[in-house]
């Protein structure tokens, strides 16, 4: 193996490997996957996430499940936690809203009005 | 479709004995009944240091840590878990409280830890090199390869203070570079996976968690060192080490990275493995390369040091694994950084194998520094069941005892050897109010007197003597001289044996006089053993008040020797006693008495 290959082999695999290493990450995602969830795609958000997050080389941001979240009529929800921003859920998250929410939620600490299920405070949420 | 879900097994060899293959082989069967296989990818890791609670299995991101898992645990953890996203809360961690942990960082077995030598046990697939490489592995290799030169290497080994981690605490730059320094048309490089100590297994997990980096550390000390050749001498007991390694070797070998013109560097470099019979002499170096050599593993005088003259005579540096696993992440990292960790003259971290009468029994790695305390009570949840703390016995054999007054110093290499203990290899062996003082040394006496090689007479006859003085302790039969004659052969032992086996016998004899004084009196002027472990010098006999005649305590009897009347008083008969202790085990009424 030449050192172009090998480096080549490293970066290929580190991507993946960072996803294994919790520390320093300090963005949360969570994505309910109950039954209900599932049923409306849930599995399909999930992949989308992972997959903007890992062509945007995003890092400090783990990706977790979590069972039924009891808004079965907005599933897919998604919770998001992160510094200098509020806890926020989504809901009717599809494979559109989940690239969104990693474009503008978390690069752009914008939050992706429409889809605020748990809206937190008026002054925060702008009215459309 | 991309990968959503890590599942790590543990493959190291607590959890595989207790059955981690087949939760492994399951998980995967039941993933792709379910259909998810290409969802989840799920691996077989080292040892994640948490034996007490293995297996282990831990999924990822979510950081759900599953404890003692059984194989019919598979289906639930793929149908819930992976499937559903539910993680199956029986299988939890539960901290003291009683609450699930929700990760890692809610276990306190792990908050004080700082992981370097394992840093890779417990996430990769030991077996697979291109895991290792994603963690940066061989790329302090690269490095040294292409942009350093051997004294630069050396220097930022100088610059971070690392020291051996076999026991002696040798500068290794020093090592390395005398080495380098001897003038010599051959020169090799020696890595000491013998580890003899009773209850050590921190090289063994290392070598099985993270083969690589110990391979990808000896080829940097053989760049250092201007060697061609290395040799790995392991214990034939290490079977799954010796194949992680050799599947490792393997691999590394097909991909350029031992061999000749490695990396195209134009540097050649290769390892051997050479298996070891399990003699704990042969750990010492000098015993050590006699037995590589193919002649007896026996010690022979230093000087002159293996690094003038060592395997077949030529310059020849040995280091521990745990020493090897540091030196990639120094080469990485800096010598600066790993210097800001530890204490003035100890730096970086150390791996203890905790056990005996200890909560949390396993590996750890903590930064130097750390207090017996924190180990003991933070990292290790204190004593097994509420019992008061007695001692802690580091260093094996060859270290010593240190009492509770002692729970607040700062873990180095000179804080120990200043309280008659050692750093040694690493096994940190936990002593309750139910283990006897004297009963231990006795124990690592027998040990050492078993494997002292028979070559000098200090060690040979020195260490028999003291055996025999310790079990007359132990039977009440000794007296206030023998004290003084113990400690006479003691310091002889220590002046005039050949190797440091017959120098540190004496270890657990002297620091135990010096902490345990009392514990000794006892056996000797009170003829009693106050933890009840000597069994001449215990007596049981059943408490006339409090019995209430169950009779539990005559069936368990194995001499039949206590008799009584079902619901009245039982009694026993001393002279058949053999001291088992079962009546004392049996008895729910506390009605069964030591003294
Ligand atoms: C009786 C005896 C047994 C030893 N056993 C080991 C051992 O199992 N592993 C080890 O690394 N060093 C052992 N040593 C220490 C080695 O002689 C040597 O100092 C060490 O391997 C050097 O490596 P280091 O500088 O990296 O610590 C032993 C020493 C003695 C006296
Ligand atoms: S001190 Fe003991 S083990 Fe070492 S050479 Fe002498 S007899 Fe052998
Ligand atoms: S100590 Fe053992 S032998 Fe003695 S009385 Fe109890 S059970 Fe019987
Ligand atoms: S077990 Fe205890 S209470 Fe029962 S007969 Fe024996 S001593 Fe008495
Ligand atoms: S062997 Fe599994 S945790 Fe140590």
């Amino acid at each position: 193996m030449t050192l172009q290959e090998l480096r080549t082999m490293r970066e290929a695999g580190k991507k993946a490997m960072e996803r294994r290493i919790v520390e320093g990450k300090t963005i949360e995602i969570v994505v309910g996957m109950g039954t209900c969830g599932i049923a409306a795609g849930a599995k399909e958000t999930l992949d989308a996430f992972v997959d903007e997050l890992t062509s945007k080389d995003v890092k400090n941001v783990v990706i977790k499940q979590t069972g039924c979240m009891g808004f079965c009529h907005s599933e897919p929800t998604v919770e998001v936690h992160m510094d200098g921003m509020p806890d926020i859920i989504y809901g009717n998250v599809d494979v559109e809203t989940a690239r969104q929410i990693v474009h503008s939620h978390i690069l752009e600490k914008r939050l992706v009005d429409k889809h605020v299920f748990d809206r937190p405070a008026k002054d925060i949420v702008k009215e459309k | 479709m991309a990968l959503n879900n890590y599942c790590l097994v543990c493959g190291g060899t607590g959890c595989e004995s207790s059955k981690s293959d087949e939760i492994y082989k399951k998980l995967k069967e039941h993933a792709e009944k379910a259909g998810i296989s290409k969802q989840v990818q799920i691996v077989k890791t080292g040892c994640f240091g948490f034996c007490e609670k293995g297996p282990i299995v831990k999924i990822l991101p979510d950081e759900s840590f599953y404890v003692e898992v059984k194989p019919s645990d598979a289906e639930q953890i793929v149908n819930e878990h992976l499937v559903k996203g539910r993680p199956v809360h029986s299988l939890l961690y539960k901290t003291s409280d009683q609450v699930a942990a929700k990760s890692e960082a809610d276990i306190k077995f792990y908050q004080k830890q700082v992981r370097i030598v394992l840093r890779n046990c417990g996430i990769i697939d030991p077996e697979n090199v291109q895991e290792y490489i994603s963690r940066d592995g061989y790329a302090a290799l690269e490095k040294v390869l292409f942009e350093m030169t051997p004294e630069q290497v050396i220097d930022e080994l100088k610059k971070s203070g690392l020291r051996g981690r076999g026991g002696a605490g040798f500068p290794t730059w020093l090592k390395w570079s005398s080495t380098r320094k001897t003038p010599a048309d051959q020169r090799y490089v020696i890595c000491n996976a013998d580890e003899g100590d009773p209850g050590a297994y921190m090289d063994r997990s290392t070598l099985e968690g993270d083969p690589h980096s110990v391979l990808e550390a000896m080829t940097i000390a053989g760049y250092a060192q201007g060697a061609t050749k290395g040799f790995i001498y392991i214990r034939a007991e290490y079977p799954l080490a010796i194949h992680r390694l050799e599947v490792a070797m393997k691999q590394s070998r097909e991909m350029g990275l031992l061999g000749k013109n490695i990396l195209g560097s134009g540097f050649d470099f290769d390892v051997e493995i050479r298996l070891g019979a399990g003699a704990f002499v042969c750990g010492e170096e000098t015993a050590l390369m006699q037995s590589i050599e193919g002649k007896r593993g026996m010690p022979v005088p230093k000087p002159p040091f293996p690094s003038e003259s060592g395997l077949w005579g030529k310059p020849t540096s040995i280091n521990n694994v745990e020493t090897y696993a540091n030196v990639p992440v120094i080469i990485l990292k800096g010598g600066d950084w790993f210097a800001s960790i530890g204490t003035a003259t100890s730096k970086g971290t150390k791996v203890f194998a905790l056990t005996g009468a200890i909560n949390n029994s396993g590996l750890v790695e903590v930064p130097m520094g750390t207090t017996l305390r924190e180990i003991v009570y933070d990292i290790g949840g204190g004593i097994k069941g509420g019992r008061a703390f007695k001692a802690v016995q580091s260093g094996g054999p060859s270290g010593g005892v240190l009492s509770a007054e002692f729970l607040d110093t700062p873990i180095d290499y000179e804080s120990l050897t200043k309280l008659g203990s050692m750093m040694g290899s690493g096994g940190l062996i936990v002593m309750s109010e139910d283990d006897c003082i004297v009963d231990v040394v006795r124990f690592y006496l027998e040990f050492s007197v078993e494997e002292s090689c028979g070559k000098c007479a200090p060690c040979r006859i020195g260490g028999r003597k003291l055996l025999n003085l310790i079990e007359k302790v132990t039977k009440g039969n000794a007296t206030l001289e023998d004290i003084d004659t113990m400690r006479q052969i003691s310091f002889a032992m220590q002046r005039a044996s050949l190797c440091m086996l017959g120098g540190t016998t004496p270890n657990p004899v002297l620091s135990t006089l010096k902490y345990f004084e009392k514990e000794y009196m006892a056996h000797i002027v009170d003829k009693k053993c106050p933890a009840g472990k000597c069994k001449d010098l215990v007596t049981y006999s059943i408490d006339q008040e409090k019995c209430i005649g169950c009779t539990v305590c005559a069936r368990k009897c194995p001499q039949n020797c206590i008799a009584g009347e079902r619901k009245l008083p039982h009694e026993i008969d001393q002279s058949r006693c053999i001291k088992c202790g079962a009546c004392y085990e049996a008895c729910k009424f506390g009605a069964v008495l030591v003294s």
